[in-house]
């Protein structure tokens, strides 16, 4: 089968002042139907600006996009701006981090819900009020007719996502593209967010790429899981068998450093010193190299003149110098 | 022994707008009568969700605020009654580090002149001179003298934390009041300011008021942690005690709801509904009754209060610690 989407060797680059950003250099994923693939990564990693070329919501006068990006069989990369738009919104839908600056503050939640609706199933003006307090009741607002009358600020942040979610949900997408959804709410508010990620992907069985930084959220919430680095996938898998058993000195480092609310709290977190490298000129080798405790284990110096490949076996892929076997068993001693 | 830092009967109450022909609106009680000890050198942990009226608590202690009423007993006088040349005196013993590390730190000053600021406002002449007081602090919290002339938008958020970090050393204060210091940070570099903060504890022998939404966090930094709920204390406890045996059923929600990477297999999984109420109309009685599964009439007539020797907790029908314990090992739901 077909996966829904497919990225192969993804390149985006945007011009700064100071030179050229690198931001995604040769990103490659598949994801089927149904599950969901968390893209993890931290502060200009390239996660956000992989998922906004899926969209082709980039600047296109300063970016350079380049790659294949198949949705269903078609080319995304290069769409003109016209087949794009009867994609976005209909068939990939996105949500954002702050529901405050994608919902318009001069509307009414339903609608802004109700327009995506009509645009692109041409339904009437009633119909498509009565989808959006449909879709507001399916991600659970509760008197979801009359809060659809209501504007925005009247809403609290968990409720507005729900309302952004009812929004992207309403043309019932094939992909939903979620940029760190649960970042900007509480824990509490956050388990309900997910847990309606969740439903909605077992119910509809749309494919979901869940960006976020939180590995935590990731175990919660995801099956596949893909850690970015300096605009490269470094190791990607299955959820469980990353996070028990990471290959990747960075997932590895990333893990260490996460506060838990079990185990051994006198020992010192585990950080990963240093920080991420520039964009403007990526390092020939491996950009995790100059904050990497295993540079020792690899011959020579090819860690800072040869960029690892990922390689990919059994359905995990890790792109380090260090073969893996060895690389468990010194961590063992 | 007496504590640093008593807070007893705490309340601040904002005036909310409203006309007068239509009478005053409700305020919003912020905070509402809560207390809580910070010992000599010991850190209290702060936590809860937006709205809990934590920071609020944190910018009183802090003297940028004036209480509605209540007392903030440092070294045995009120902080909240002093005059401000009294103020003035303790004002070097009491520092802040502020949540973000972009807005905190003026752009138009070196890092030498920020971390300097302290000391020429309040007069003070290290015997060394401010320059090579400001070289010492620099290392101290990781960064080099050389970075002295350079001015914030060189450097990465982590470091910026680090830098307002040794601003709030240089008066070599008792009390560091730290209102989410590392929430704005990347995980491996959390880890980073993290071990900082507890090295330059264990070695200062500062206390620290330590505020928070993210209980992993707190859990890697405070001795005894007091938990908000909508302007209140629910629970006190020491860290290993509220980790392991959380008593009050909003702590147990908060712990539920926390995502860890090590996935949800063995634990059990408790979603509240709704949202947090308005703190400008909290519910009567118990104000978690509204989302809390234990929740029974006398909750909705009778405020519960913080009782209870060294684990106090605010609940008409606390956990037992048989039941946490039987609740840890049970199928998850």
């Amino acid at each position: 089968m077909n996966p829904l989407l497919s990225v192969r060797d993804l390149r985006v680059r945007f011009s700064v002042d100071d030179g050229t950003v690198h931001a995604v250099n040769g990103l490659s994923f598949d994801l089927e139907t149904g599950r969901t693939l968390a893209i993890v990564g931290e502060s200009g990693s390239g996660k956000s600006v992989a998922n906004l070329a899926v969209l082709g919501l980039h600047d296109r006068r300063r970016t350079e996009v380049t790659g294949s990006i198949r949705f269903d069989g078609t080319e995304l990369t290069g769409a003109s701006e016209r087949e794009l738009t009867r994609v976005r919104g209909d068939r990939i839908a996105m949500i954002f981090q702050d529901p405050l600056t994608a919902l318009s503050p001069y509307h009414n939640v339903g609608a802004q819900i109700a327009e995506s609706y009509r645009r692109h199933r041409g339904a009437s003006r009633r119909a498509a009020a009565k989808r959006a307090v449909e879709a507001l009741d399916r991600v659970g607002i509760p008197q979801a007719a009359a809060r659809a009358r209501s504007h925005p600020h009247e809403f609290s942040g968990g409720m507005r996502q729900r309302a952004m979610i009812a929004m992207a949900l309403v043309c019932e997408p094939d992909l939903l593209i979620a940029d760190e959804p649960t970042t900007a709410l509480d824990v509490t508010v956050q388990a309900q967010i997910l847990d309606l990620l969740a439903s909605i992907r077992d119910e509809y069985g749309t494919a979901i790429i869940l960006v976020t930084h939180d590995l935590g959220v990731v175990a919660e919430a995801a099956q596949d899981i893909l850690v970015m680095y300096a605009g490269r996938c470094v190791e990607n898998g299955p959820v469980r068998d990353v996070l028990d058993e990471p290959r990747h000195p960075y997932t590895r480092g990333l893990l260490a450093s996460t506060p838990r609310l079990t185990g051994d709290v006198h020992a010192e977190l585990t950080a990963v010193e240093g920080v991420p490298p520039s964009l403007l000129g990526p390092p020939s080798g491996c950009p995790f190299e100059p904050r990497c405790h295993y540079t020792g284990l690899v011959e020579g110096d090819l860690c800072r003149t040869v960029l690892p490949p990922l390689l990919t076996e059994g359905g995990r892929g890790s792109a380090c110098h260090i073969p893996h076997p060895r690389f468990t068993t010194e961590k063992d001693r | 022994m007496t504590p640093l830092l008593q807070v007893e009967g705490l309340t601040k109450h904002y005036p909310s707008g409203g006309s007068r022909l239509f009478g005053r609106a409700s305020p919003v009680r912020a905070v509402d009568g809560i207390g809580f000890e910070v010992p000599a050198g010991q850190s209290l942990g702060l936590v809860g969700e937006s709205g809990c009226g934590k920071s609020t608590t944190a910018k009183i202690v802090a003297g940028l605020e004036r209480p509605t009423a209540g007392r903030v007993v440092y070294r045995g006088e009120d902080v909240a009654r002093m005059g401000r040349r009294e103020f003035r005196a303790i004002r070097p013993e009491i520092q802040m580090v502020f949540q973000d590390p972009y807005s905190s730190l003026n752009p138009r000053h070196t890092v030498g002149a920020i971390i300097e600021g302290p000391m020429e406002v309040n007069g003070i002449e290290p015997p060394g001179g401010r320059r090579a007081r400001v070289r010492e602090l620099l290392e101290l919290v990781g960064l080099g003298p050389e970075h002295y002339n350079r001015f914030p938008h060189e450097f990465s958020g982590g470091q910026r934390q680090r830098i307002g970090i040794a601003r709030a050393l240089v008066t070599e204060p008792k009390l560091i009041i730290a209102d989410e210091p590392v929430s704005a940070l990347d995980v491996s570099v959390q880890a980073q300011v993290i071990n900082l903060l507890r090295r330059l504890q264990a070695e200062l022998g500062v206390s620290f008021l330590f505020i928070a939404h993210d209980l992993a966090v707190v859990r890697y930094f405070c001795h005894r942690v007091a938990v908000m709920y909508l302007g209140k204390v629910v629970e006190v406890a020491d860290r290993e005690t509220l980790y392991s045996a959380p008593a009050h059923p909003y702590t147990k929600a908060l712990l539920s709801a926390a995502p860890d990477p090590t996935g949800t297999a063995g634990r059990e999984r408790i979603r509240l509904t709704g949202d947090l109420p308005s703190p400008a109309d909290p519910p009567s009685g118990c104000r978690f009754r509204t989302r809390c599964w234990k929740a029974t009439e006398r909750c909705a007539s009778e405020e519960p209060v913080l009782t209870g020797g060294p684990h106090p907790v605010a609940c008409h029908y606390p956990e037992t610690s048989a039941e946490s314990a039987a609740d840890l090992s049970a199928e998850p739901v």
